[in-house]
Parts: C-alpha cells; sequence; structure tokens
C-alpha cells in the first residue's frame, strides 16, 4: 500500500497538493503515481509566472515506459519550480512528497476544498 | 487472471510490479528498470520467458516443411544444437511472427514463437503442416529463464553439475546442447552474451533461486524492452508485422534467397517487391535534445510526414532517447524531425544497433 499523507490535498489525476499558507501551494505527483510510472527520467517543468487554468496540461513526467502528463490542480499562477528535477528526475520516485515535488504556485482563491482529502484519495486508488 | 509461468509464485515473493503481457501475468520490474537494465550490462541478469511458446517440430518431412514454412533455409542448419533465427511469413510476405527455430535431427527441430502470438503462429503451423508427415507438438511443461551479461555464463555455469558444465563447455553463439534435464542455449534479446535455459516447468523454481544466490538478478519485461532496443532488435507487433515484409523490417539477412530452387512461403511476394523497389525501411534515430522518442510519434523531413516511430525509449546505457522508426525508402537525411509531444525535435539518423557488449555505438 503506497503512503498518501494524511495533510495533503489530492486530485484524481494522481498530483498531491500542499498548503504553504498565504495562497501558495506546493504540487508533485503522489507515491502511486510514480509506481505506475515507474523510473523517472526526464522531467518537463512548467514555465515560472505563468498562468493556469484548473486542469491545464502544464508539466510532463517521462518514465522509461511512459510520457504522463501533469495537470494544474488550481487555477492560479506557477511561482517556483524544483530544478533538482532537471538534473536528478529520479527524486520523484526517492521521495515523492518532499525533495521530489514539481512547483509551487499563488492560487487564485485560498479555497482548497474542492480538493480531495487523504481518506477519498486512498478510496479513489482503491477503485483502480 | 491471465496465465501464469512455473516463476510466478517468485516472481510475487520478490515483491515484483505484475501486468499483463499477451495473456500471461507477467513481472515489468522488480524495483528499478534502470538497475535491471544496468545488471544486464554490467554483470548478469535474468529472465522469465517461459510464457514463450515452444514447439517440436517431429517426422520425417521436419526438414522440408521447416524449408517452406521459413524465410530462412534450415538446411544451414548442419551440427546438433544449432539455432536459426528467422521470419515466419504469410503469402504477402508479411511477418506472421519472428522466430527461432533449433536443429536437433533432421526428423526433429525445437522452434520457439512469441508468446502473443501463439494462437495464430500454432494455428498457421498447423495448416502448413498438413502437406507433410510432420507433427507439431507444443510443448507446455517447459519454463525458459535467459540469464544475460557479461558475467551470465559464469553464473550460470556456477549453478549447473559438472556434467551439465561439461554439457556446454564452449559451446559456440546461437548454439545449444542438452545439459542432464536442461536445454541450454547461447542466445538471448539483450545484445549481451549468456544462455537462454529451457528446464522442466517442476525444476524452475529451483534454478531461478539458485541463480538469485550465485548473484543473477531478476529482470522485468521493461528492463527487457530497454536492452533489445539498445542492442536493436525487433520486437514484434511493432517493429514488425503482417503488414511488413522482411526487407522493411532489416531482416534481410534473414531470407535465405539460395537456392533459387527452394520455394517457401512469401517467396513470391518478397520477389516482386526487390523488383519493384522496396517501399519502406526501418532506421534508428538518436534524439539530439531534451524528450523521449514513443511508438507512434511522426518522422518529418522538410515538413512532410515521412514515417513513423516503431520503438522509442531512454536508452538507459547511453542516457539519451532511442528509437526505431519505419521510413520511406527514399529518405537519405541524415537527420530527421520527429514529433515528440508538442514539440519537433532533431533526431540523428544512424544504423539500428545502439548498444553492443555494454558499450554504447552512438
Amino acid at each position: 500500500m503506497s503512503q498518501i499523507p494524511a495533510e495533503l490535498k489530492y486530485v484524481s489525476s494522481h498530483e498531491w497538493i500542499r498548503d504553504e499558507g498565504d495562497g501558495i501551494v506546493t504540487v508533485g505527483i503522489t507515491e502511486h503515481a510514480q509506481e505506475l510510472l515507474g523510473d523517472v527520467v526526464f522531467v518537463e517543468a512548467p514555465e515560472v509566472d505563468s498562468e493556469v487554468d484548473v486542469e491545464d496540461e502544464i508539466a510532463v513526467v517521462e518514465s522509461v515506459k511512459a510520457a504522463s502528463d501533469i495537470y494544474a490542480p488550481l487555477a492560479g499562477t506557477i511561482t517556483e519550480v524544483n530544478e533538482e528535477l532537471e538534473d536528478s528526475p529520479e527524486l520523484i520516485n526517492s521521495d515523492p512528497y518532499g525533495d521530489g515535488w514539481m512547483f509551487k504556485m499563488k492560487i487564485d482563491s485560498g479555497d482548497l476544498d474542492s480538493l480531495m482529502s487523504a481518506e477519498d484519495y486512498a478510496e479513489e486508488i482503491a477503485d483502480e | 487472471m491471465g496465465s501464469k509461468t512455473p516463476l510466478y509464485q517468485a516472481h510475487v515473493d520478490a515483491e515484483a510490479r505484475i501486468v499483463d503481457f499477451g495473456g500471461w501475468d507477467m513481472p515489468l520490474n522488480y524495483g528499478s528498470q534502470i538497475d535491471e537494465h544496468a545488471a544486464v550490462r554490467g554483470t548478469a541478469g535474468m529472465f522469465d520467458v517461459s510464457h514463450m511458446t515452444i514447439v517440436e517440430i517431429k517426422g520425417s518431412e521436419a526438414k522440408p516443411y521447416l524449408q517452406y514454412l521459413l524465410a530462412n533455409d534450415v538446411a544451414k542448419l548442419q551440427e546438433s544444437g544449432k539455432a536459426l533465427y528467422t521470419g515466419m511469413l504469410n503469402e504477402d510476405g508479411g511477418v506472421i511472427d519472428d522466430l527461432i527455430v533449433y536443429y536437433l535431427n533432421d526428423a526433429h527441430y525445437r522452434v520457439v514463437v512469441n508468446a502473443a502470438t501463439r494462437e495464430k503462429d500454432l494455428a498457421w503451423l498447423e495448416n502448413v503442416a498438413q502437406q507433410f508427415d510432420v507433427s507439431v507438438e507444443e510443448r507446455s511443461d517447459l519454463a525458459i529463464i535467459a540469464v544475460q551479461g557479461p558475467e551470465a555464463i559464469e553464473k550460470a555455469q556456477s549453478v549447473m553439475t559438472d556434467e551439465q558444465k561439461e554439457a556446454v563447455a564452449g559451446l559456440k553463439p546461437f548454439v545449444a546442447a542438452y545439459a542432464g534435464d536442461l536445454f541450454v542455449a547461447r542466445t538471448g534479446y539483450t545484445g549481451e552474451d549468456g544462455y537462454e535455459i529451457l528446464v522442466p516447468d517442476n525444476k524452475a523454481i529451483e534454478l531461478w533461486s539458485a541463480l538469485v544466490e550465485a548473484g543473477v538478478k531478476p529482470c522485468g519485461l521493461a528492463a527487457r524492452d530497454t536492452l533489445r532496443l539498445e542492442a536493436g532488435m525487433n520486437l514484434y507487433g511493432h517493429d514488425m508485422d503482417e503488414t511488413v515484409s522482411p526487407l522493411e523490417a532489416n531482416m534481410g539477412w534473414t531470407i535465405a534467397w539460395e537456392p533459387e530452387g527452394r520455394d517457401f512461403v512469401g517467396r513470391k511476394a518478397l520477389t516482386e517487391q526487390k523488383a519493384n523497389g522496396i517501399p519502406r525501411k526501418l532506421i534508428g534515430l538518436v534524439l539530439d535534445g531534451k524528450g523521449i522518442m514513443r511508438e507512434g510519434q511522426e518522422v518529418v523531413v522538410n515538413d512532410e510526414v515521412v514515417g513513423v516511430v516503431t520503438s522509442g525509449t531512454m536508452s538507459p546505457t547511453t542516457g539519451k532517447s532511442i528509437a526505431m522508426a519505419r521510413v520511406q525508402r527514399s529518405v537519405d537525411a541524415e537527420e530527421v524531425l520527429v514529433q515528440v509531444r508538442k514539440k519537433q525535435i532533431p533526431a540523428k539518423v544512424v544504423k539500428p544497433s545502439f548498444v553492443r557488449k555494454g558499450k554504447s555505438l552512438i
């Protein structure tokens, strides 16, 4: 059973969202998602300062096996990307909720209630 | 629930990620496909390929049957245990499957075909067999373990008895020998040295465990795919199929045109294709830039789509994205563009053989 930290929020496309306060969130992909992908070898990060809408395709994570689109979980502006991933994309496998984070964004509305709780996400992936 | 090989429980116990492959529950990886790939290039790894179909061809007309059935000529096989790689074609010259045939004696050959094509292959083998005095018998009582890598032979021999070691001593590439109840072939699908070992199904787990003890790393289908692509070996259903002739799939060398008098299924169509001009060819590509080529992506020259990627991946050995692509025969550019997702990225055209014996060729 993969780890699903209780303090994070989730979307069904397997991104996790951490509330950093002041309307800033950090986004990454879940442990379950990296297990499905296998060894990650390439990450195409979103552009800093770009404005994104909910469910926009904004980044790509490619494993040896397949490419997977990363979607904006909320509307807002990208403020920072994890530059470590350029040289060490495998951080997504080894530490998906920590050093493998993908980007931070300033969200248009401070409301994270539309997102899934850890419990909801666990149920979602159990049905797969 | 798919079919399970005799080694299935060993994969589950090793916490392999199991996926469906042609109706079989097979290990995709045991953690990291990159580590598994590196083991085969650096030391020794092994694959459960028991899902592949083994067929015994027996009878007084076994040889003429296979000479008619296959594009390569089994008459080349003189020494017992010698193997031959060949396509099995339809009347249009399209590849029904690619396979290895082992010569045992004039009345007995052993054929190993792909798992995903099992049913149509068996039907075709039976169909053509009606014209000959032969029997076609599937062997479902054997498992196959492919031990591959620079240390594969040494490590595999370390788990054999003295009699078995003697039986395989000095075995040449593409030759097999019986060693006790094993059938050991010096063949593989990785571009490395090694054995493919046919073992009775009830002894498979024991052999697998002994090989693990000897330091051979279990590897899944994911690593098998990156290894074979680096080695420039075709994968059936991707790099060729029934709509592709061997001449369009880098398999021209597997067609035995001599003797001219030998008729084989597809010969007429291939002869016509050669005379009229072969429409397409299979090339190798190395991406010059960031991104990963994938099957199905378009190949572009001068704003025109000239072909399609048939297999593509990130090559763990070279760190580059490599691919095979089928393009129009007329394409002679040294560089093409590949439509990788939203971008067109330049790729260098190379001979589709990217890594051999641990060394990058690109």
